[in-house]
């Protein structure tokens, strides 16, 4: 595993990763263009971040509410944009055999 | 009549002199001769919108006055496809809080505006449905991602828009369009019923023809939203009241960095010559330093791809859109629907947000921009110790040619390269109108405020607009 960035960008695995089935073109075409946004974005490995924490104050604590029931979408008008429904429920490809 | 500012507008409206189904009559027609080539709008229903004209209450603040969306709020009934084929024929089943809001002031919804697809992009090209133009010279582009809503306003198409800000996205658009464009303090605006892109940095806001109509949107789609965690529970000043009180004892600050290499002359000379004018109106003019300014493009293409490649996750082709036909399997279906629905800078993004938050670059990439952010965050707050509001250009040139920079992305991030700090930040911005270029494109003036700085953001906006000519221009469409 490497532990220092590399400026190439194995397109093909990240996009798999990302549920993206790209054509070759479009991996040729990103993997340049990308190289060059990477090899913009590394300019801030000159940054000293030794100093800083990760996490900063945040405006806002957990906000909690009550447990209880709100008016909502009903299923139908949930289900209506669906590509594909059967019975209240979206219908996808079969997952397991 | 569709040159007229909402108060305007609403005078005629509440004196009975006008009708609101009239008033979209009058914006239909303007639609019909314009927009055809200006391409601000990809949908108008103008029967329904004339439908709810006639149900308007005048007496309301917003009143019979239509309004144009950003296809990416949801208003019940309407379309909103993000500028992607991936929600073709989505139908929004609910209201977004700040459609709830417009409506509760009586704002009548006149068409959905053209964008870059999923907000991402800064000249509008990116759009699924085609590029829209720049009222100013139809050769050029309105600045993205919010292009439709600017040129809308710009080209007198629309009185006011909603757009979304993530990195310039209504600010620099504004710029190029000659509008008023705001984009609020983060946690403002609900963002309920936004599709989400960024999600720490998305925040809805406005466009107008001036100021004042700024400040009168504002104080109404303002406010906390129980169903938005991320809305800021904290009192909904009067905008409009703020204004008319002159800039005499205020400090601004200039920001060296922001005058730099690559800056149009033309645009830096007319910042300057704002700069003098507030000198001239008493104000103090202080320099200030922003020492992280040149990281905020980097920081941003990390933080924002690293959360749009987790929000867009769920474009899935399960629950809405679309869905590639005969998948073989379910990653499969997956696979396809979104190679076949989403455009190339969106996937772009994807690709590389997916990728600063794989295992093994997590703390090289995702990780250390978050740090400079904070250092980002942190210089802004160091800056406004010394002075009420900054001032710098909104965008480093005025609108550039179609297809000019489609083919370099790198080129095309470095349009927001003024604004992008903004939203790291937290803060609030305004463009407005401040001159022109030799030939006659706009150019614009940021107004940068702290955290819940905008009463005073709109008091300086509005004390250079009562002194200057610009925003009464009208583009030559």
């Amino acid at each position: 595993m490497a532990d220092t960035p590399s400026e190439s960008i194995d397109v093909t695995y990240v996009a798999d990763l990302a549920r993206l089935r790209l054509s070759p073109e479009e991996i040729a075409t990103f993997q340049k263009q990308l190289g060059d946004v990477l090899g913009y974005v590394s300019q801030l490995k000159e940054v000293d971040v030794s100093q800083v924490s990760l996490l900063g104050e945040a405006d806002l604590k957990n906000r909690l509410r009550a447990d209880a029931l709100q008016p909502s979408l009903t299923a139908a008008e949930a289900l209506a944009n669906a590509p594909a429904q059967d019975n209240n429920l979206f219908v996808v490809p079969r997952i397991i055999e | 009549m569709t040159s007229l500012t909402i108060p305007e507008l609403r005078q005629k409206l509440s004196s009975g002199a006008v009708k609101s189904r009239e008033v979209v009559d009058q914006l239909a027609a303007r639609v019909a001769a314009v927009d055809p080539q200006l391409k601000a709008y990809l949908h108008v229903d103008a029967d329904k919108s004339r439908t709810e004209a006639d149900k308007a209450d005048v007496s309301l603040p917003l009143g019979g006055v239509p309004i144009a969306i950003k296809d990416v709020i949801n208003v019940k009934g309407d379309p909103c496809t993000c500028a992607s084929k991936i929600l073709q024929g989505y139908v929004a089943p609910y209201d977004a809080t700040v459609i709830t809001k417009l409506r509760e002031a009586g704002a009548v919804f006149f068409g959905r505006t053209n964008m870059d697809e999923f907000a991402m992009g800064s000249s509008t090209e990116n759009s699924s449905w085609g590029a829209t133009r720049n009222p100013w010279d139809l050769e050029r582009i309105p600045g993205g991602s919010s292009g439709g809503s600017a040129a809308a306003v710009g080209g007198h198409e629309a009185f006011a828009a909603l757009g979304t800000d993530t990195g310039g996205s209504i600010r620099q658009p504004a710029a190029l369009c000659s509008c008023v464009g705001l984009k609020p303090t983060y946690g403002r605006v609900s963002r309920y019923g936004l599709v989400a892109f960024a999600s720490s940095l998305d925040q809805i806001g406005t466009f107008t023809k001036t100021t004042e109509e700024a400040a009168l949107l504002l104080e109404i789609i303002a406010g906390y939203d129980p169903r938005d965690n991320t809305s800021i529970d904290r009192p909904v000043p009067k905008y409009t009241a703020a204004l008319g009180q002159g800039v005499k004892g205020l400090k601004l600050g200039v920001p060296k960095e922001y005058f730099i290499e690559g800056i149009d002359p033309e645009v830096e000379k007319a910042v300057r010559a704002a700069i003098d004018e507030y000198k001239r109106q008493g104000a103090e003019i202080v320099e200030v330093s922003l020492p992280h300014t040149k990281y905020a493009v980097a920081v941003y293409y990390i933080i924002a791809t690293a959360e749009c490649s987790a929000n867009l996750a769920r474009f899935d082709g399960v629950r809405y859109g679309k869905r590639a036909e005969n998948a073989k399997d379910v990653l499969d279906m997956y696979g396809r629907t979104r190679a076949e629905g989403f455009g190339a800078e969106v996937k772009r993004r994807i690709i590389l947000g997916t990728y600063v938050l794989s295992s093994g670059y997590y703390d090289a990439y995702y990780n250390r921009a978050q740090k400079v952010r904070r250092m980002i965050a942190h210089d802004f707050r160091q800056a406004f110790k010394q002075c009420n509001a900054l001032l710098t250009p909104t965008s480093p040139t005025a609108a550039f040619k179609l297809g000019e920079r489609t083919q370099d992305p790198l080129q095309m991030y470095l349009a927001d390269i003024f604004t992008i700090a903004v939203n790291l930040a937290g803060i609030c911005g305004v463009s407005i109108p401040c001159g022109f270029t030799s030939n006659k494109l706009p150019i614009g003036l940021q107004i940068i405020g702290p955290k819940w700085g905008e009463e005073t953001m709109l008091r300086v906006a509005h004390a250079y607009e009562q002194a200057t000519p610009w925003h009464k221009e009208k583009p030559p469409l």
